[in-house]
C-alpha cells in the first residue's frame, strides 16, 4: 500500500494538524518508508491468534458508581490558556 | 567527604544513618555539580527550594531512627512526571507553561519516602525518541566521548537527561520510563544501570501518557544494589491506576545473594543480528562465560517472532499514541496557537498541534491516525496486536521450558554523535530499541547491565530479560553478572 499526498492529507486532517501543502510530499514518502517497514507483519501467520488486548491478563477492577472527586474548578481551569467565568474559553464552534 | 554526589544510594543510604553526613550536605553537593553541568544539558527545571526544603526534613526525620532506604537521597526526575506546581512539560512546546496541580503516583512514593527531588530531567518530545534529540530543550548531552574527540554524543533516549544526569554524578539516580527501550538503551549508551519492572508493577498515574499497553517506570542508577533499593519504593498497586497490580512488593534488596547456582540463562539466536558489531557480540559471549562461571546453566533458545517485533512496535505505540495525544488540544492546559481574524475551533485544533508537536510526535501521530483509520484497522492494528500476542507466546515457551532469564547485548551499537542520524530515514533511528522493544510487548521486566567499554572507550551495556513479576530473582542475576563484569568505568569531566 503507498500513501499519496491526498491520503497524506487526509491523515494531517484526522489527526487535527496543520500541514501546508508544500510539506506533503516529503510527509507522504515518510510514510511510505515506515508502512513499508511494517509491511513485513504480512509475512507473519496469524491465522486462528486472539490479537492481544493486555499482557496481563486481568479483568478491570468496578467500582460503585459514585462521585468521588470534585469541586475543584479552580485547578481544573489552572492551566486553561484561556479560562472565563469559570469555563474553558474556545473561538466559536456554532454559527 | 568529598565529592558527595558521586555516591550510589546505598553507599548514601549508609552514610546518612551513620551520621556521617547529611541530607542537606548531599543535597547541596548534587545542587553544586548540576550548576556546573549545564553543557550536558540534562536538568531542564531545577528545584533547588523544593530540594533543600526536602533535604532538611529529610535529616530531621533520619534522627528520629525510622527512615526508609529512600529518605534524603537526592535524585533527579524525569520530566514525564508530572510533579504539583513544578513545570512537567514532557519535553513538549505544547505543555508549555503547564504546572500540574497534582503529582503522579510515582514520584509521591518516592516523596513519602523521603527522597529529594533535584529537578526535571531533560528527555525525547512525549518520550518518543532513542537519542533525547526530539526534546523542546534541545539535545541532552552524554558525559562520555569517543577518546580525544570533542564530538558530542547522544546519552540515548527517550530517558536521556537521566542518562546523562547519573552517569555525570549530577544526582544519586535518576526516575525513567520505558516504552520500547526508553531507559534500558540510554542506560547502556552511559554506562549505569536501568531496570523496566513488568507492566503493571509501577502505576503510570500522573506521567504523561505515550502508549499505555507499554508505559513502565523504573529507576536508573549506578548499580544493581541502588536499582533495587529505587524500584522497591517505586512499585505497589495504585488504585487510580486500574492495571496497577495488587501483588506484594518484596525486599528487592534483601533478595541479591549473588548466588545463582542452578539458574537456567537462554541465549536467543534470533538477537544475532546481521551486521551487528563484533564489539557486542564478544561482549555478549562474554556475558554468558560469567554467569557460567557463578554456576548458571547457559542454554541456547529461540524466540522465532523477534523480527516482527519492532514493526508491531511500530504500529500499536503510535497508534496508542495518536490517542492519548488527542487530549492536547489548546483548550485545558499548555499552550495555544494564536489564531488569525475569523479562525474556528478546527483550525484553533490544527495550529495548536502543528505549533506544539515536533516532527517526530506528528510523525508518529499521523501514523497512529492512519493504521486506526477505517479500513486500515484490520490490515495494521489488529494484525499488529496478534503478533503480539505471537511474540509474549515466545517468551511463555521458553520461560515453561524451565529458562529463568534470558541474556541479550542491550542495544545495537554504543552511542552515536548527536547529529549523526539526522539524514537516516526514521526506521534507521528506530533499530536503536530492537532488543529492547520485545519486553515491553511481553510486558516483561528487563535489566540493562553496564558490561565493558567499546575501542572507542564507550560503554556497552547487556540486557537481561526475566519472568513477570520475578524482578527480584532477576536483579540477583543482574547482581551477579555486575560483580563478575566488574564494570568501574567513569567519564572523564570535560563540562
Amino acid at each position: 500500500m503507498s500513501i499519496d499526498q491526498s491520503n497524506a492529507a487526509k491523515v494531517a486532517k484526522l489527526a487535527r494538524i496543520k500541514v501546508e501543502d508544500d510539506a506533503l510530499p516529503a510527509l507522504a514518502s515518510e510514510f511510505n518508508t515506515i508502512l513499508g517497514f511494517i509491511e513485513q507483519l504480512n509475512e507473519v501467520d496469524v491465522e486462528g491468534v486472539e490479537p492481544m488486548v493486555s499482557v496481563e491478563p486481568m479483568r478491570l477492577k468496578r467500582r460503585e458508581d459514585v462521585v468521588t472527586d470534585g469541586n475543584q474548578q479552580d485547578k481544573v481551569l489552572a492551566n486553561a490558556p484561556d479560562a472565563r467565568e469559570g469555563f474553558f474559553a474556545v473561538p466559536k464552534v456554532v454559527e | 567527604m568529598s565529592d558527595l554526589n558521586k555516591l550510589g544510594l546505598a553507599d548514601a543510604r549508609d552514610a546518612l544513618r551513620a551520621g556521617d553526613v547529611t541530607s542537606v550536605e548531599l543535597t547541596e553537593s548534587c545542587l553544586k555539580a548540576i550548576d556546573e553541568a549545564d553543557a550536558l544539558n540534562a536538568f531542564v527545571h531545577k528545584t533547588p527550594e523544593i530540594a533543600l526544603e526536602r533535604a532538611k526534613a529529610a535529616d530531621e526525620r533520619i534522627k528520629t531512627g525510622d527512615a526508609p532506604s529512600m529518605c534524603g537521597l537526592p535524585i533527579g526526575i524525569k520530566d514525564l512526571f508530572c510533579t504539583k506546581g513544578v513545570p512537567s512539560q514532557a519535553a513538549s512546546k505544547i505543555l508549555e507553561g503547564f504546572k500540574p496541580e497534582y503529582e503522579s503516583t510515582v514520584s509521591q512514593q518516592l516523596a513519602d519516602a523521603g527522597a529529594v527531588m533535584l529537578g526535571k530531567l531533560n528527555m525525547d518530545e512525549f518520550a518518543m525518541g532513542s537519542s533525547n534529540e526530539t526534546s523542546v530543550y534541545g539535545n541532552a548531552v552524554s558525559p562520555w566521548r569517543r577518546g580525544n574527540d570533542d564530538a558530542q554524543l547522544t546519552p540515548g533516549g527517550s530517558s536521556g537527561g537521566s542518562a546523562s544526569a547519573v552517569a555525570a554524578d549530577l544526582c544519586l539516580a535518576a526516575t525513567g520510563t520505558d516504552t520500547g527501550g526508553s531507559i534500558r538503551q540510554p542506560a547502556a549508551f552511559t554506562g549505569i544501570t536501568g531496570i523496566k519492572p513488568t507492566y503493571g508493577r509501577c502505576s503510570r498515574w500522573g506521567i504523561v501518557a505515550f502508549a499505555s499497553s507499554l508505559d513502565q517506570a523504573g529507576p536508573m542508577t549506578k548499580n544493581v544494589r541502588d536499582a533495587a533499593i529505587m524500584l522497591e519504593t517505586m512499585c505497589g498497586h495504585d488504585p487510580k491506576d486500574s492495571t496497577s497490580t495488587e501483588l506484594a512488593v518484596p525486599n528487592f534488596e534483601a533478595m541479591l545473594t549473588g548466588d545463582i547456582k542452578g539458574k537456567k540463562i537462554g541465549i536467543p539466536k534470533e538477537y544475532r543480528m546481521d551486521g551487528m558489531p563484533a564489539e557486542i557480540e564478544k561482549l555478549w559471549a562474554e556475558g554468558a562465560e560469567m554467569l557460567k562461571a557463578a554456576g548458571a546453566e547457559i542454554v541456547d533458545i529461540s524466540l522465532p517472532h523477534t523480527k516482527y517485533a519492532l514493526p508491531a512496535y511500530y504500529v500499536i505505540a503510535p497508534a496508542e499514541a495518536s490517542s492519548n495525544l488527542a487530549r492536547y488540544d489548546g483548550v485545558r492546559y499548555g499552550r495555544r496557537a494564536q489564531l488569525a481574524q475569523g479562525d474556528g475551533i478546527t483550525e484553533m485544533y490544527e495550529k495548536t498541534r502543528a505549533e506544539g508537536f515536533g516532527h517526530e510526535v506528528q510523525r508518529r501521530v499521523m501514523i497512529g491516525t492512519y493504521v486506526l483509520s477505517a479500513g486500515f484497522y484490520d490490515a495494521y492494528y489488529n494484525r499488529a496486536r496478534k503478533v503480539r500476542t505471537l511474540i509474549k507466546k515466545d517468551f511463555e515457551d521458553v520461560f515453561a521450558a524451565g529458562i529463568d532469564a534470558i541474556l541479550t547485548p542491550a542495544t545495537p551499537s554504543a552511542s552515536f554523535g548527536l547529529g549523526e542520524m539526522t539524514e537516516a530515514d526514521p526506521v534507521q533511528m528506530y533499530l536503536n530499541d530492537v532488543f529492547t522493544v520485545t519486553v515491553n510487548l511481553a510486558g516483561l521486566p528487563g535489566i540493562s547491565v553496564p558490561a565493558g567499554l567499546d575501542q572507542q572507550g564507550l560503554p556497552l551495556g547487556l540486557q537481561l530479560i526475566g519472568r513477570p513479576w520475578e524482578e527480584g530473582d532477576l536483579l540477583n542475576t543482574a547482581y551477579a553478572l555486575e560483580s563478575a563484569a566488574g564494570f568501574v568505568a567513569k567519564p572523564g569531566k570535560w563540562w
